[in-house]
């Protein structure tokens, strides 16, 4: 339980890859507090992390609006006490080809994807700095990486929070936090379960390890990250595709 | 010394790490104390705890030695 005493706030917490991150910081004693954009999200987190034995619980946070992320963090720090984990998770896709993409569908990736780690992150650094202690974590995506055609908006984005995360990490290194990023692959999740059959064959041909990946296998990776003994580990962006690009 | 002097320098002291003795009211935080940017904003931070007011960033700049800290707080406690 290498993360007992711990509070850890995961946002995009409701399904997925957050879903799973939660409960594998909780797993190892970490207090979780997950959030969800609407309130039965954010009962659904409180219900699986009880029932897990998990102390903490669901709440509201919509990351586009500055005022609720000050609020909950806020409301954390009372209820709890400061995060000392800040896992940025929460993300959506508005995938199109550029030449048909709406100004509509930039901003809200943009809005939702790389915005808010900046909000969240400088909100909760306070404190992490205070303690000599922290860990900041982003979802990142292996698209950043390689690129993908029909998310320009979601590349640039993704790109963004790694360079966003190296930059902080070498600012707030001698204060024992650190900042890393871990990109998923091709995952099984809601996000990739609407693509097209022919695509997800596709896709998979260039996987080595010729599956999808589990939510489980992001979340040990970012429990490893917030781990104690990842403590010389930042910068850094930990890729977990199978396979399917390499560092 | 005022209160508010001595109590800055305490908090000086014990932010940057360095000797009592070293922190004149004219000294500054980075070129005379070894102080790097992100030691200046914890010792804003600090001062903001310490004396329970909240400095904007604009305000946190233009404070780089005890004696303008002294007079920042000064200024808003009165």
């Amino acid at each position: 339980m290498s993360l007992q005493g711990k509070v850890a706030l995961v946002t995009g917490a409701t399904r997925g890859i957050g879903r799973a991150i939660a409960l594998s910081l909780g797993e190892q004693g970490a207090t979780v507090i997950g959030t969800a954009t609407s309130e039965n999200g954010a009962a659904a987190i409180s219900d699986y992390l009880q029932s897990a034995g998990i102390q903490g619980r669901g709440m509201v946070l919509n990351v586009t609006q500055e005022s609720a992320i000050d609020a909950v963090v806020t409301a954390i720090e009372t209820e709890f006490a400061a995060p000392d984990i800040l896992v940025n998770n929460a993300g959506i896709t508005r995938d199109n080809l550029l030449m048909r993409m709406k100004d509509e569908e930039w901003d809200e990736i943009i809005n939702t994807n790389l915005t808010p780690i900046f909000k969240l992150s400088k909100r909760c650094v306070r404190a992490m700095t205070k303690a000599r202690w922290g860990r900041i974590i982003n979802i990142t995506s292996v698209v950043g990486v390689m690129g993908n055609a029909g998310q320009t908006n979601y590349a640039a984005a993704k790109a963004g929070v790694i360079g966003f995360s190296k930059s902080l990490a070498r600012e707030v290194g001698a204060r024992g936090i650190t900042v890393n990023s871990v990109a998923p692959g091709f995952i099984d999740t809601d996000m990739t379960s609407g693509l097209p059959e022919a695509h997800k064959t596709a896709l998979l041909e260039q996987v080595p390890v010729k599956r999808l990946g589990e939510a489980e296998e992001i979340a040990a990776a970012v429990s490893f990250l917030a781990s104690p003994l990842a403590g010389y580990i930042t910068g850094e962006t930990l890729h977990v595709n199978g396979g399917m690009y390499m560092n | 010394m005022s209160d508010i002097e001595a109590r800055v320098k305490e908090i000086v002291v014990e932010q940057l790490g360095v000797n009592a003795d070293e922190v004149t009211a004219d000294a500054s935080f980075i070129d005379d104390l070894g102080a790097d940017s992100l030691d200046t904003v914890e010792l804003v931070m600090a001062l903001e705890e310490a004396f329970e007011c909240e400095i904007p960033d604009e305000e946190a700049e233009k404070i780089t030695t005890v004696k303008e800290a002294v007079a920042y707080i000064n200024s808003v406690q009165s």
